[in-house]
């Protein structure tokens, strides 16, 4: 994949890459749009880029001009750029916006063997597809709106085995986050994350794109599953896929992408997915995370770390030792780039159908693209999550990082099935985040605390 | 061709803690922007008011720093968002070099496109490079890119940089826009050898 895309060495070593799909974004992009005209320069390839507003819309009025002066002005200099560049723009009136992570994948522009890049780091997620996608900066998309390529050094591969069948209860979600766990946060630099193993093998796109998606968030740039019948049955019959016979020609394409199972890694890991419990994140970042049913790490016996456990303890208002079932929340959040598609939503609804949010709770649902919500709505799951108590929204990156209305307010705890449990990421400097699976917020969110999910699929 | 980057020098900055991430570095509502100017006003803006609530003070407010050149960090810094704000705000703050114990790739990625150089000493020389920044405020310290080395006062340490990034700073080639669009023909053959 990597020498289809080589374009030519660089002096410094590295290698001139052909980006074969770029996805843009209104957050990282105005920069790189008013440089690329700052040098007088056009966009190379807009028929190899597309564009969509997901950061800083609002999900609940979604009336323009927005409420918000600076998400007007943002997303209007979005709609400005792909207009003066031929860039098709997937906005709130086409039916098609959403987060880019989710749309790219399901209007079949994400597919195999491509080399996918977008200003956010999450680009990670099309790698789910056999595609090499990683996240960029914004000097970066101005190269790539200017060249369609990029300076690029070979990533070293660890393959990640995950073997055995997952419990009941227990979601791609907890696999990604117990990998992280396992390896550490910074564990991934310099690596890409292939996902293998029967348990891979027998995961759904939605839940393939779930572990890709957090590989940035164990350090690794890009996450890879090798394309197989069920990467090539998602794409079928989807906009921007081939059709007909095309559709057939480039499948068989795709299955020959597949790594040779002789391939030799750099690094491989196993896990025993029936070891795998539903797990939730107790710190400030993606790796300080338990089992449900688990204590949470002695100070004492991590010594090395012991400084910024004290400072996840102390921000979190958490006790060494202690249990993370029972703990109380405030709000509830379903959505995001790593678990805002159908599926998520399915399981979210099996768990509170017929029951209600808890009084002390706010729960919102933010379905990932304006198609996954008019697809659970055909389903009646909106229905359910409404009756629940739980407000039903429009498509967008939402509380996952409040760029946008919806945030924590002050020292809120947040059940949430977002990607990252960074200090201050949900919009209140001094709000926490317990990252968990979709099925765990929403049992959250009935029992106004942390729960263990198994207890409640019956 | 852009500047050279092989020396710098100034007064250094230590910024400690491992695993700091973009957010921290700069806040999303600070994104709420089309341009990058005026960021370095809101860079640890969170972590700032948290820490002088406490009755505490930041080492970004520390006026000890306030002119520094070099920020000294630990391991895994710019963890999280590729946002490029988090190193357009360092650079605009008066930062032209970072030494840490390690970096999160898109962070040094995004770091180099701006011509901001991020090298790795280990954890022991780091902490010596710490102590002396913080026991001499004011301190001089020297980023020496040409010999991968950081001196600060007495305390001199053996730096690296992935050699692709350094070979671009110190040619003056990290911002490669004009070298991609170099050989437009040979980007146009394998873009039309594609399959898709």
């Amino acid at each position: 994949m990597w020498d289809q895309h080589a374009v030519r060495p660089l002096p410094n070593g590295q290698t001139q890459l052909y980006i074969g799909l770029h996805l843009v974004h209104e957050v990282t992009s105005p920069q790189a749009f008013a440089d690329l005209a700052a040098r007088g320069w056009r966009v190379r390839a807009p028929q190899r880029t597309f564009a969509t507003v997901d950061h800083i819309v609002p999900t609940g009025v979604q009336v323009r001009p927005f409420g918000d002066a600076m998400a007007e002005t943002m997303t209007a200099a979005l709609e400005r750029n792909c207009r003066a560049h031929g860039i098709p723009l997937f906005d709130l009136a086409s039916g098609l916006q959403g987060i880019v992570h989710v749309i790219g994948p399901e209007l079949g522009l994400t597919r195999p063997g491509m080399t996918i890049c977008c200003g956010d780091s999450h680009t990670s997620t099309h790698g789910a597809f056999g595609a090499l996608a990683f996240g960029i900066g914004t000097s970066q998309v101005r190269d790539v709106l200017a060249s369609q390529t990029l300076a690029m050094s070979p990533l070293k591969v660890r393959r990640i085995e995950v073997t055995g069948r997952l419990g009941p209860g227990v979601y791609a979600k907890d696999v990604i986050l117990t990998i992280i766990g396992r390896l550490g946060v910074k564990a991934g630099a310099g690596f890409a994350y292939e996902y293998a193993g029967d348990a891979v093998d027998r995961m759904s796109m939605d839940e393939r794109m779930t572990l890709c998606n957090m590989s940035i968030e164990g350090g690794a740039r890009a996450g890879y599953v090798n394309p197989d019948e069920t990467t090539v049955e998602y794409l079928r019959g989807r906009r921007f896929a081939p059709a007909g016979d095309a559709f057939d020609t480039a499948a068989a394409g795709w299955r020959s992408l597949a790594s040779d199972p002789g391939a030799p890694w750099d690094d491989v890991v196993r896990i025993e997915a029936a070891g795998i419990a539903p797990t939730v994140t107790w710190g400030i970042n993606p790796g300080q995370s338990v089992a449900v049913d688990a204590t949470l790490p002695q100070l004492s016996n991590a010594a090395a770390d012991r400084q910024g456990l004290a400072e996840a303890f102390e921000f979190m208002g958490l006790a060494p030792g202690q249990r993370m079932a029972g703990t109380r929340i405030d709000v509830a959040f379903i959505g995001s780039c790593t678990n805002g598609r159908l599926s998520d939503l399915r399981e979210a609804a099996r768990v509170v159908a017929g029951k209600k949010v808890s009084g002390h709770v706010r729960a919102l649902v933010v379905p990932g693209s304006q198609a996954v919500r008019a697809a659970a709505e055909r389903e009646g799951l909106h229905d359910v999550f409404r009756a629940a108590g739980f407000d039903w929204r429009g498509a967008g990156c939402s509380m996952c990082l409040a760029m946008n209305p919806d945030r924590l307010e002050g020292r809120e705890v947040c059940a949430s099935s977002s990607n990252r449990n960074f200090k201050g990421r949900q919009g209140s400097p001094t709000g926490r985040t317990l990252l968990m699976s979709p099925a765990m917020v929403a049992a959250a969110a009935v029992a106004g605390e942390v729960v263990d999910v198994r207890d409640w699929l019956s | 061709m852009t500047s050279r980057v092989e020396r710098v020098e100034g007064g250094a900055l230590a910024m400690p803690g491992d695993d700091i991430d973009t957010d921290r570095i700069m806040p999303a509502r600070y994104l709420k922007a089309i341009t990058f100017e005026g960021l370095e006003a809101h860079l640890f803006a969170d972590d700032r008011a948290q820490v002088a609530a406490a009755g505490g003070q930041h080492p970004f407010d520390d006026p000890a720093g306030r002119h520094a050149s070099v920020l000294f960090v630990n391991a895994n810094f710019g963890c999280g968002s590729s946002r490029e704000h988090a190193p357009q705000a360092i650079a605009r703050r008066g930062i032209r070099a970072v030494v840490g114990e390690s970096f999160a790739e898109i962070f040094a990625g995004n770091s180099l496109m701006i011509g901001l150089p991020c090298l790795t000493v280990s954890r022991d020389d780091m902490r010596r490079l710490m102590d002396a920044a913080k026991s001499s405020p004011g301190l001089t310290c020297e980023v020496d890119l040409r010999n991968n080395r950081v001196t600060a006062g007495s305390v001199s340490v053996t730096a690296a940089m992935p050699p692709a990034a350094r070979d671009a700073l110190l040619s003056g080639t990290w911002d490669a826009t004009a070298a991609l669009l170099e050989d437009y023909a040979a980007v146009e053959k394998v873009a039309n050898a594609l399959p898709y």
